[in-house]
């Protein structure tokens, strides 16, 4: 039982660094058709440089990791808007000139991360409690990961909130449906595209400095490594669909956990056969909206 | 007469490389309602959607006399254009009312105006608009574009596929829309043409055929043989059994 509800939270944690990288990944799709296989790139340099900042105002505590976080939320808000500012503008509808772009990005910044701070993790001071651990029906759950779990919550929520409440987010909800239609009625859809971009990236700036925290360390692979797992996620929730990537994150996580568990470590091996029979059974994912 | 609301010279339009419109050249006068007809498949559609900017085109347009040819199409719009489209495109996943506020151009919507003209989808702001009948999805996509004032409407074929009833509620709102703000308005329907239209425009190939008083066509089932490719009492059948 402990076992059980060990790996059920542990799932949760990691689904929620999951659900920060793939909220962005699957708004920028709705919206615009783009995947932005730069995302991993937003996530790892804000990593580095909201470790960098927070361990000089106060290495290992509270203060230190909510600088952090600040930092990396926009660190990772404004390095995606200048990317999608900068060289995705010019390349909507063109699909392949875009994974190009993206993905000589992400090559090409984490060549330059290693430049910069090495090729071996670097490991990183966390605050003692989330190094510590709290018993919950007999198991002995790692305090971060509530942390994981609290933060990508209020993400949902302030998404949910930004696409319900505003005009912005209105704007946004239809231009994911129809987005022709958004500019015939007199709206400048560019302008929100820019904006999506640095959400998502805040997002995965913010989920960037938690997986520091997660995993301990910061390295030039961060993003690479979770962004693998949030495309599967993007796709298994259905593209586009915000509701769809929370719900995938969750059962993919758990999923992963209890398969390296039970399985033998065949975690990832089990996601992508669920992967596969999701995109047989129900091409478009759980939630996404008709091709 | 007047200037001219809107001129088009020499618009072409190409959809993945294919020319849809060729060489189109006629004018909207600054008010009353101008139907621009034509076989199915000849480019009504697509005339409409170059003057936007909806899809590539070459050629002059002019807006009350300025160019809005090289304009993306929300500053065309924004500069008074009122657009409902073939089809209604409305947005299913959004309520009538986020429809609407969505379409609000600036801080003075004509709310009121709207709520008269289509109490029913007034009494629906709250639904989904997927979930609308085709009728009342067309109402969405009449009073998106009426919510705002404009110096022009470009309307297609609003009745296509609704009930006779339906289609003479959306007469009814179309000619009161009509009575402030010049219309172009493309529909197969010959009885709204006849209660709605002044002046005709007629595509065949891609080009126009024919302009003048609708009544010059209208009266000449000739004409009418020879352009639309329907006899006016086919077209009445057809009607009543959309
Ligand atoms: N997306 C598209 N891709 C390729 N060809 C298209 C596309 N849209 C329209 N066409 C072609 O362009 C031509 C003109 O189409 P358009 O829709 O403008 O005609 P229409 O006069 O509005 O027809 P209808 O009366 O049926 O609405 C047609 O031959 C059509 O097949
Ligand atoms: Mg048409």
């Amino acid at each position: 039982m402990s076992t059980v509800v060990l790996l059920v939270i542990t799932g949760l944690g990691l689904g929620a660094l999951y659900f920060l990288v793939a909220s962005g990944l699957s708004l920028i799709y709705g919206l615009m058709g783009v995947l932005n296989l730069a995302h991993g790139s937003f996530l790892t340099i804000s990593a580095f440089l909201g470790w960098e900042v927070g361990r000089r105002v106060s290495d290992g505590t509270w203060l230190g990791l909510a600088v952090s976080a600040l930092v990396g939320i926009a660190v990772g808000a404004i390095v995606a808007a200048l990317t999608e500012y900068l060289l995705i503008r010019r390349l909507y509808e063109r699909h392949i000139e875009q994974a190009l772009v993206t993905v000589g990005l992400s090559l090409a910044s984490v060549a330059l991360f290693e430049g910069i701070w090495g090729t071996d993790p670097i490991y990183t001071e966390k605050p003692d409690w989330l190094g510590q651990t709290t018993v919950i029906l007999g198991a002995k759950i790692p305090n971060d990961r509530f942390l994981l779990i609290a933060c990508a919550l209020l993400v949902l929520g302030g998404i949910v909130l930004f696409l319900r409440r505003t005009r912005y987010g209105l704007i946004i909800r239809a231009g994911v449906e129809n987005r022709s239609m958004v500019t015939a009625l007199g709206i400048d859809v560019r302008r929100s595209f820019t904006l999506v971009f640095a959400i998502g990236g805040a997002a995965a700036g913010l989920g960037g400095v938690l997986s520091s925290v997660y995993y301990g360390y910061v390295s030039a692979h961060l993003g690479s490594t979770l962004l693998i797992f949030a495309f599967i996620v993007t796709v298994i929730g259905g593209l586009g669909s915000l509701t769809g990537a929370a719900i995938a994150s969750v059962l993919v996580a758990v999923l992963q956990q209890f398969a390296n568990f039970y399985l033998g470590g065949t975690g990832d091996l089990v996601v992508v056969i669920a992967l596969a029979a999701v995109l047989l059974v129900r091409p478009r994912g759980l939630l996404g909206k008709v091709a | 007469m007047s200037a001219p609301i809107l001129t088009v010279r020499r618009l072409s339009g190409r959809i993945a490389g294919q020319q849809v419109v060729e060489n189109v050249s006629f004018e909207v006068p600054a008010t009353g309602v101008t139907a621009l007809l034509g076989r199915n498949g000849v480019g009504k559609t697509s005339t409409i959607r170059s003057i936007l900017g909806l899809i590539d085109r070459t050629g002059e347009v002019t807006l009350d006399g300025h160019r809005i040819d090289r304009l993306p199409t929300h500053r065309i719009v924004q500069q008074g254009v009122g657009y409902v489209p073939e089809d209604r495109e409305v947005f299913g996943s959004l309520t009538v009312g986020e429809n609407l506020r969505l379409a609000e151009r600036d801080d003075r919507p004509r709310r009121d105006f709207v709520a008269q003209l289509f109490p029913d989808i007034h009494d629906r702001r709250a639904q989904r608009a997927g979930t609308l009948s085709g009728g009342q999805q067309q109402m969405v996509s009449l009073a998106r574009a009426l919510v705002n004032e404009n110096r022009l409407l470009l309307v297609d074929e609003p009745t296509k596929g609704l009930a006779p009833k339906i289609v003479d509620e959306v007469a009814v709102a179309l000619a009161e829309a009509a009575r402030t703000v010049p219309m172009l308005l493309v529909e197969q329907n010959l009885h709204v043409i006849r209660a709605l239209a002044d002046r005709v425009v007629v595509l065949s190939g891609g080009r126009v055929v024919f302009t003048g008083e609708a009544a010059d066509l209208l009266d000449d089932e000739d004409r009418i043989q020879r352009y639309l490719g329907v006899h006016d009492a086919d077209a009445a059948a057809e009607g009543s059994s959309r």
